[in-house]
């Protein structure tokens, strides 16, 4: 019965790909607005956080529709990219690894926010008067500290990016080998007569994957947070 | 020499010091919401005056006139906390490196093992801080701040969160750091007992305002 096929594998390797492509992307970015967020103020501060957690409260088809209409070939965007750059995110696995970037980016912030907002000022002040330079403060400092944030914000943002369903088919469709991930690999086995088996693969692949994930993030938290308690 | 001029707003509080120090320790003397660790925050660049004149050997490191204020990190100075402050995720080696780190400072071993030898701390250097007892954590903070080589070193109440047991242990190490260190230092206390063993120069601190300067002899009921 567990015979994976190669249009299943294809799908298991796209979903991998996309959601491990989207966290490596949005974390660099996720740690430096959770670190503006948490340690600073400045104007248009509670819109920049509203736009943040936007795509959790919006319908995921709104955003993927958003994405299509800026991002799409002829959108605003998209049309310069692909002219200019020669980039293009349309019905491409990199769309669908921007769309799930974006959607999971609300669950990549949170944690790495609340892990900054904990660090003790007064450890980066002491560094400072040791000779650090802000950046240095930050490097050496604040983000070794906010490291089981950092580790937590990845791990969900990434199970959230590999089971990202509504924005990505709406962004960049379902085309096996291109676009195809386990979610709408799925969503169209279902649709058809004899798919059920090869749907409930997919499922068990996705609950397995999950479940690593959980237990890896679980194990990296523990260790993250001994070292920085100084144990 | 450290020669202080300023004002500076806090809320309710108004501080407002002037004094010129070339003692080894000058002591900065009061009761606790005297003004002591905003002054030596001042001092250090982590607060900012609302104006005035702060100049550490000669370099002028605040001057509200002329709008200069140098970054803590520039200043060059070391800082003693009262809570230690050592970096959790860091061993002691690591945290004692720091500064030196930061600074871009060559590798001075020989200072290094003078340092370590001086606090008494070889024996914690691979632990840490998570590890280490109060009064440990102390003299590490100490030789950390040391290991930057600063031109000035600030200590506020590095003392007072530990019991007199504690204080006993490292008050020695503060007197051998005053006599073979070669650093000067500005020492934050209410404690009068300790600063009569460790100060060269007083200044007393009363409700923001400086009540007195001078020698030791200030801290005498006598001497007022």
């Amino acid at each position: 019965m567990f015979e994976i096929s190669p249009t299943e594998w294809t799908a298991i390797l796209l979903s991998l790909r996309v959601a491990v492509v989207a966290t490596l992307v949005a974390t660099p970015l996720g740690i430096g607005l959770a670190w503006l967020l948490a340690r600073h103020d400045f104007w248009g501060k509670s819109l920049v956080d509203a736009l943040v957690h936007l795509p959790l409260v919006l319908p995921p088809v709104v955003t993927g529709y958003l994405l299509l209409l800026t991002l799409g070939r002829r959108g605003l965007v998209g049309s310069w990219l692909a002219d200019h750059l020669g980039i293009v995110f349309a019905f491409r696995w990199t769309g669908a690894a921007v769309a799930c970037g974006i959607m999971s980016f609300p669950l990549l912030v949170r944690p790495i926010r609340l892990s900054i907002e904990a660090i003790d000022r007064k450890l980066e002040q002491a560094a400072e008067t040791l000779g650090a330079p802000p950046w240095q403060v930050f490097l050496t400092v604040t983000l070794p500290l906010a490291l089981p944030g950092v580790l937590a914000g990845m791990v969900l943002g990434f199970a959230k990016a590999i089971g990202e369903f509504g924005a990505t088919i709406t962004f960049v469709s379902n085309i096996p080998g291109e676009t195809q991930t386990i979610s709408s690999a799925i969503y169209a086995l279902i649709q058809t007569p004899d798919g059920d088996a090869a749907a409930g693969r997919l499922v068990i692949i996705s609950i397995a994957i999950a479940l690593g994930a959980l237990v890896a993030a679980e194990w990296f938290a523990r260790r993250a947070t001994a070292r920085v308690h100084g144990n | 020499m450290l020669r202080v001029d300023i004002v500076k707003q806090l809320g309710e509080f108004t501080l407002q010091a002037a004094f010129t120090s070339e003692g080894r320790v000058t002591g900065l003397f009061g009761a606790s919401g005297a003004g002591k660790t905003s002054l030596i925050n001042i001092i250090a660049g982590l607060l900012r005056p609302d104006g005035g004149i702060v100049e550490i050997d000669g370099e002028t490191v605040d001057d509200t006139a002329r709008g200069i204020h140098v970054p803590a990190w520039r200043r060059r100075i070391g800082y003693v906390f009262q809570d230690a402050r050592l970096f959790p995720h860091l061993s002691v080696t690591q945290n004692l490196d720091y500064g030196r780190r930061m600074n871009r400072l060559p590798d001075d071993r020989a200072q290094r093992e003078r340092v370590i030898e001086l606090l008494d701390i070889g024996s914690l250097l691979d632990r840490r801080p998570g590890k280490l007892s109060g009064g440990e954590r102390q003299r590490v903070a100490l030789g950390r701040a040391l290991l930057a080589k600063p031109r000035l070193l600030l200590l506020d109440e590095p003392l007072g969160g530990l019991d007199e047991g504690r204080k006993l242990e490292i008050l020695p190490y503060l007197v051998r750091l005053r006599d073979e260190a070669n650093v000067p230092m500005v020492y934050v206390s209410h404690d009068a007992a300790e600063l009569r063993q460790l100060a060269t120069q007083i200044v007393m601190l009363r409700e923001g305002r400086v009540t007195s300067f001078g020698g030791v002899k200030v801290l005498s009921p006598t001497g007022r």
